[in-house]
C-alpha cells in the first residue's frame, strides 16, 4: 500500500471531521476532502510525505475550497461573501497534535446523531460520515434501495444546514440525553451486524471505542464492554452459518482479547458507580464470560443483574430475560409461568424470541405438542436467516 | 438565526382547566415571556383564539371561497407563537423546552428561510 492510500485509510474521516467545522457545511467538506487526496497523489511522490500528513490536508482541502469558492464567485455574489468569511476567519489549520482535532471528531458523531434528525438518518449518517461507508454499503446493510438511502442521507444534511444544527459537543447540562442518543446509534449499528454482517459490528466497536477514549463517560466503557463480550462469542455463535445457543457454545473459540477487553472496560465501569443500562448488561454477559459452562454459570448473579437493570430500564424485553435467567436457576416451571403472564398482559406477543425462549422451556419439560406450537410461532415472526434455520430444526425434532 | 416556535395545544383540555389553573398557567407565560425578553431571544409572539374562531381561504379557478374552520381537524391545535432570534438549533430548543405548554400539547421548532443566503 502506498503511502496516500495508508494516510487515507487512517486519518481521511479525522481530515473531514476537521474541515466540516472549517468550512461549516458537509458537501463543501467532502468536496474539499477529495481535492486534498487529489492533491497529495500529484504531490506526495515527487515532494515526499509531508511531517504531519494530516495537518497537511487539511490546510490543502481548506485551501482548495476556499480557491473553488473564488472561482464560482465570479458568477454569484452571495458566495462570494461566503469565501471572504471563510478566509477572513483566523482559524489556523490546526495542527494535528492539538486536543482540537479529536474534538471535531466527537462534534461529528454527536451532529450526526442529533434528536432532531430522523433515527433512520442518524445512523446512515453516522455510518457515512464518521465511519466512511459508502452509501451503497449501508442500503445493503439495512435492505433499503440506494436511492432511498441517499436521499436519506441528502435530507439530513440539508436538516443540519437548514435549521442550524450546530457542530458541537453538546453541553455538560445536555450531555447525559445525548449521549445516550449516540450510544443507541451504535448499538443499533452494532446489532445490524450480528448474524451476517461482521463488518458492521467492527465499525459498532470502532465508533465505541473512539467514544470511550474522546469522553470518558461510564456508559460509553459499558456499551464498549458489551460489545466486545458480545462479538468475542461470533466464531462460537455461528459455526458454519448456523446458529449455536450460548449454552452449546465451544467457549475455547471465545475470542481471548475482546474478552479480557471487556472485562476490564466493565469493571471500571462499575467502579464509577455512575454507570447505565450498557454496563448492567455488560456484567451480565462478563458472567458468562467468566463461566466455564453453562452449568457452572452463576445464574442466581444474573438473576441480580437482572433486577437491577429492570429498575434502569423497564421494559417487556429485559423481563424476558430475566425469565429466562430465573428458568436457569429455579427450573423452566418458574420462567413459563412469568413468560406466559408476560404474554397474557398483551406484550411480546409479536416477538419471536418471546416464542422460542417459551418453546424451549416446554421442550425442557417435554412437553413436545406445546413447544411445537411455539417454536412454530417464532418461526413465523423471525426474519433473520440463521434464526430461521435454527427454529426449523428444533421444530423438525419435536 | 430566527425561528418560529408554533404551539399546538388541545383547547379542550385548556377549556376545562379550573380558574386556579388557569391563572398558574397564564402566570408561567408571563413569566416564559418575561424571561426571553431579558435574554434577546424574544422577537414577538402571540396567544391566538381558538380554532373555532378560524375561517380558510381557498381560490380555485379564479374563485375565493371561504369555509369556517381550521384547513384540518387535529387532536392539537396551533394556539400561539413565539418568534426567536437563537444561536443555532440547540439554542433554539433550549427556549422553545421552556414554553409551559411543552407539557400539555407539544412544541414545532421551524427555522425561518434566510434569502440573504440563497
Amino acid at each position: 500500500m502506498n503511502a496516500v492510500e495508508e494516510v487515507y485509510r487512517t486519518d481521511s474521516r479525522r481530515v473531514l471531521a476537521t474541515l466540516i467545522r472549517l468550512l461549516g457545511d458537509f458537501d463543501l467538506a467532502e468536496e474539499a476532502l477529495h481535492e486534498a487526496f487529489t492533491a497529495a497523489v500529484e504531490r506526495w511522490p515527487t515532494e515526499g510525505v509531508p511531517a504531519n500528513p494530516r495537518a497537511w490536508l487539511v490546510s490543502a482541502g481548506r485551501f482548495r475550497a476556499i480557491d473553488a469558492m473564488r472561482r464560482r464567485a465570479r458568477f454569484d455574489a452571495s458566495v462570494a461573501a461566503l469565501a471572504q468569511r471563510l478566509e477572513g476567519s483566523a482559524t489556523p489549520p490546526p495542527d494535528a497534535e492539538t486536543p482540537d482535532v479529536e474534538d471535531d471528531q466527537l462534534r461529528l458523531i454527536f451532529t450526526c446523531c442529533h434528536p432532531a434528525l430522523h433515527p433512520d438518518a442518524q445512523i446512515a449518517l453516522t455510518l457515512r460520515e464518521v465511519c466512511g461507508l459508502t452509501t451503497e454499503a449501508i442500503a445493503q446493510a439495512f435492505l433499503v434501495p440506494v436511492p432511498t438511502m441517499a436521499q436519506r442521507i441528502v435530507r439530513a444534511k440539508a436538516k443540519i444546514r437548514d435549521a442550524r444544527i450546530p457542530y458541537q459537543v453538546p453541553e455538560r447540562a445536555e450531555l447525559p440525553e445525548r449521549l445516550a442518543g449516540v450510544l443507541h446509534v451504535i448499538y443499533l449499528v452494532f446489532n445490524a451486524g450480528y448474524f451476517e454482517r461482521p463488518d458492521l459490528s467492527a465499525e459498532a466497536i470502532r465508533l465505541g471505542r473512539l467514544l470511550a477514549e474522546l469522553l470518558p463517560e461510564p456508559e460509553a466503557d459499558g456499551l464498549l464492554a458489551l460489545m466486545l463480550l458480545t462479538e468475542s462469542r461470533r466464531e462460537a455463535r455461528l459455526v458454519a452459518g448456523e446458529l449455536v445457543l450460548l449454552e452449546d457454545q465451544d467457549r475455547s473459540k471465545w475470542a481471548k482479547t475482546m474478552v479480557a477487553d471487556g472485562l476490564r472496560l466493565v469493571e471500571k465501569a462499575l467502579r464509577s458507580r455512575r454507570f447505565g443500562p450498557y454496563t448492567i448488561q455488560a456484567a451480565i454477559a462478563a458472567v458468562h464470560a467468566e463461566a466455564g459452562s453453562a452449568a457452572e454459570t452463576d445464574w442466581a448473579q444474573i438473576v441480580g443483574l437482572y433486577d437491577v437493570l429492570l429498575r434502569a430500564e423497564p421494559t417487556a424485553v429485559v423481563e424476558l430475560n430475566r425469565a429466562v435467567a430465573i428458568a436457569m436457576r429455579d427450573g423452566p416451571e418458574e420462567g413459563l409461568r412469568l413468560i406466559d403472564a408476560l404474554l397474557a398482559r398483551g406484550e411480546l406477543g409479536d416477538y419471536h424470541l418471546a416464542h422460542s425462549a417459551r418453546a424451549d422451556l416446554l421442550r425442557r419439560l417435554g412437553r413436545r405438542e406445546e413447544a411445537a406450537t411455539a417454536y412454530a410461532r417464532a418461526l413465523e415472526l423471525a426474519s433473520q436467516e440463521p434464526e430461521r434455520r435454527f427454529l426449523q430444526r428444533r421444530l423438525s425434532r419435536q | 438565526m430566527k425561528y418560529l416556535c408554533l404551539i399546538y395545544d388541545d383547547e379542550k383540555k385548556i377549556e376545562k382547566m379550573s380558574k386556579e389553573e388557569g391563572e398558574q398557567f397564564f402566570g408561567e407565560y408571563m413569566a416564559f415571556t418575561e424571561s426571553i425578553r431579558k435574554s434577546g431571544h424574544h422577537l414577538g409572539g402571540e396567544a391566538l383564539q381558538p380554532v373555532a374562531t378560524a375561517t380558510t381561504l381557498r381560490m380555485r379557478n379564479g374563485k375565493v371561497t371561504t369555509t369556517d374552520g381550521p384547513f384540518a381537524e387535529t387532536k392539537e391545535q396551533l394556539g400561539g407563537f413565539y418568534f426567536i432570534e437563537a444561536r443555532d438549533l440547540n439554542d433554539a430548543i433550549q427556549v422553545a423546552s421552556r414554553i409551559p405548554s411543552i407539557r400539555t400539547g407539544s412544541i414545532e421548532v421551524r427555522p425561518v428561510m434566510d434569502f440573504s443566503q440563497q
